[in-house]
């Protein structure tokens, strides 16, 4: 018997569709590539394996060096996004919770404009590896001052406090944004071309900065995600049953800020990913955090690279802007989990 | 040695001074419950052994003073329930079961077979296998109860602390759920400290009472000493009739003319 971790098939349908978002992402573009000889073509990529794709070596270049670095950077954008949105709904047990409604990613998003708004003009080609730092810094104070208004409520608060102080926090930090974007009106371009999700320029160099930092962020979390069911009791009883309530709360917090910023340094800003993914999951596969934040991440991240997909190619030539599709479809699911949270809170 | 050694017991909360020098033994083995009017400290005191608030004074569990037990080994020395326990949104019983393993996990580890095994054992004597599988807030309020005690019990520790465990449950639920603790205090020679409104509950299934009046204990003894109806109208302010029963006395509130 073995309890709270994902089941197979739930672990077999994750990875099936982050490997469907692969191979459709590469695929589906301005040049159609054939999928069986994409799907040959990444298999190559592995160490050992030379399989005949039958594409041309214009085709073989269009994929390794404009389509794959995007869809790899919006499956993993997608992943810390998840990731971090079910983090902190456990960590607040708060089913609200996400990046975007805690004022996380705007927190980030202050971040990385001051680098690039107050960086020289004079466009230094792709990230500047300070830029994810920045959008820490950004996040971990984002999300601490949420966290200060939203305990303000004291011991009644509701979920909703949470959100109304993650709000206000992204209001504060929004408008502390558009001060620097106004005095620094030469790098305006720069800037919302990343706020408008910056996936459509991107190479190995963004996947490469954004790695580390993923990387850290994911392991973190995924070995401390247990302490997120103890910490489902509240915090004096997951005291008594031996954990450090705020210790683990801390590190989670950083951990899943760390991820988010990384993932908004790359990729602009992204709603409700956070919250859309998690609890999807969460219906699929039931309560726990050790089932919910892995799947999360697969899920999270195919999510993410077929929406992607989408924001290319429904208007081509022209591109949407990835938060703009993903907010479209979003916000009418939030309103649903508002609905059906209320209702359980009652 | 005794299970609960407490001496000059001192809890300030918010600047108020709850607990005013509690001294309290309790022999292994034994029930002690704790009874006294609204505000007396009974939470209060149960939550200080239960090292989940800060304290002056010294409170020894097993012989070995309990500032000195790291987090881990406390909670594998008392377990609680508390008086309302959260219950987790859609977990399930088994999985809250569980929950009461963390301080035998490794901090970055999962459960052994030996967790598992020892929930299944929980589960098989509350009679809670069936439903496992269930979600607990779908759980009625005398299966809930069952369900906290066993998440409780998984933790394995020889010092069982119930705060108000069957003030959400009608008497006869009451009564299925202090009957299951004292079988399993019997079976597994649990130590018993609780806290309980019900009076004559209380000296029914408590070897000891102790009344606790103003943050201070003003009473304790076998429930026959302290159930009397000078103890009660001076600390509770009520006017009771004490009548023997088979178990113990029995308070029965009389209206005042």
């Amino acid at each position: 018997m073995r309890r709270s971790h994902p089941r197979p098939a739930a672990v077999a349908a994750g990875v099936a569709a982050v490997l469907v978002a692969l191979v459709a992402g590469v695929a589906v573009g301005p040049v159609t590539l054939p999928p069986a000889g994409v799907a040959a073509e990444l298999l190559n990529l592995l160490p050992g394996v030379h399989l005949r794709s039958g594409l041309s070596e214009r085709e073989v270049a269009i994929l390794t060096e404009l389509r794959l670095p995007r869809v790899v950077l919006g499956l993993l954008v997608g992943a810390m996004l998840a990731l971090a949105g079910g983090c902190y709904q456990g960590v607040f047990r708060n089913p609200l919770a996400d990046p975007h409604l805690l004022g996380v990613a705007a927190g980030a998003g202050l971040g990385v404009t001051a680098v690039v708004a107050l960086r020289h003009a004079g466009g230094t080609e792709g990230l500047a590896p300070t830029v994810p730092v920045a959008a820490f810094a950004g996040a971990v104070i984002a999300v601490v001052l949420t966290y200060l208004l939203g305990a303000t409520g004291g011991r009644e608060r509701s979920p909703g406090t949470l959100i109304l102080a993650g709000i206000a926090v992204s209001a504060f930090l929004a408008a502390g944004q558009t001060y620097l974007l106004q005095r620094n009106i030469e790098n305006i371009r720069e800037v919302y071309s990343w706020l408008l999700g910056r996936l459509a320029t991107a190479g190995w160099h963004d996947v490469l900065v954004l790695l580390p930092y993923a990387a850290l962020s994911a392991v973190v979390v995924l070995l401390h995600r247990r302490e997120l069911d103890v910490l489902s009791v509240g915090d004096e009883e997951a005291a008594s049953l031996g954990l450090h309530p705020q210790r683990s709360r801390y590190l989670l917090l950083a951990a899943a800020s760390l991820g988010t910023a990384a993932a908004v340094s790359v990729s602009g800003l992204i709603a409700f990913v956070g919250v859309i993914v998690p609890h999807v999951v969460r219906l699929l596969t039931g309560t726990s955090y050790r089932a919910i934040l892995p799947l999360s991440m697969l899920f999270g991240g195919a999510f993410l690279a077929i929406t992607d997909l989408a924001a290319r190619t429904v208007a081509a030539p022209a591109e949407i802007p990835l938060g703009v599709v993903t907010a479209f479809f979003g916000a009418p699911f939030f309103v649903v989990i508002l609905r059906t949270t209320r209702r359980g809170a009652a | 040695m005794s299970a609960v050694e407490i001496s000059g017991l001192r809890v300030e909360l918010g600047g108020k001074e709850i607990l005013a020098g509690v001294d309290l033994t309790v022999a292994p083995g034994e029930w002690v419950t704790i009874i006294g009017p609204n505000g007396a400290g009974k939470s209060t005191l149960l939550r200080a052994v239960g090292g989940r608030v800060p304290y002056t004074g010294s409170i020894s569990l097993f012989g070995t003073g309990a500032g000195r037990l790291r987090r881990r080994e406390h909670a594998r020395t008392v377990a609680t329930v508390v008086q309302s326990p959260i219950v987790p949104a859609g977990m399930a019983v088994i999985d809250y079961v569980l929950l009461g393993r963390t301080p035998y996990i490794p901090a970055l580890g999962r459960e052994s077979a030996g967790d598992l095994g020892a929930v299944a054992e929980v589960l098989d004597r509350l009679d809670l296998t069936g439903f496992a599988e269930r979600p607990l807030a779908t759980l009625s309020g005398g299966e809930r109860q069952r369900a906290f005690l066993a998440r409780a019990l998984a933790q394995g520790a020889p010092l069982l602390l119930l705060d108000e465990p069957t003030s959400a449950l009608d008497i006869g639920h009451q009564q299925e759920v202090l009957e299951l603790v004292d079988r399993l205090r019997g079976e597994s020679g649990l130590t018993v400290l609780a806290t309980m409104h019900d009076l004559s509950v209380a000296g029914e299934y408590a070897d000891r009472l102790v009344l606790l009046a103003g943050g201070a204990v003003v009473a304790s003894g076998p429930p026959r000493t302290v159930l009397t109806e000078e103890l009660l109208a001076t600390h509770y302010g009520a006017r009771v009739r004490v009548i023997d029963g088979d178990q113990g006395p029995l308070v029965v509130p009389v209206r005042p003319r």
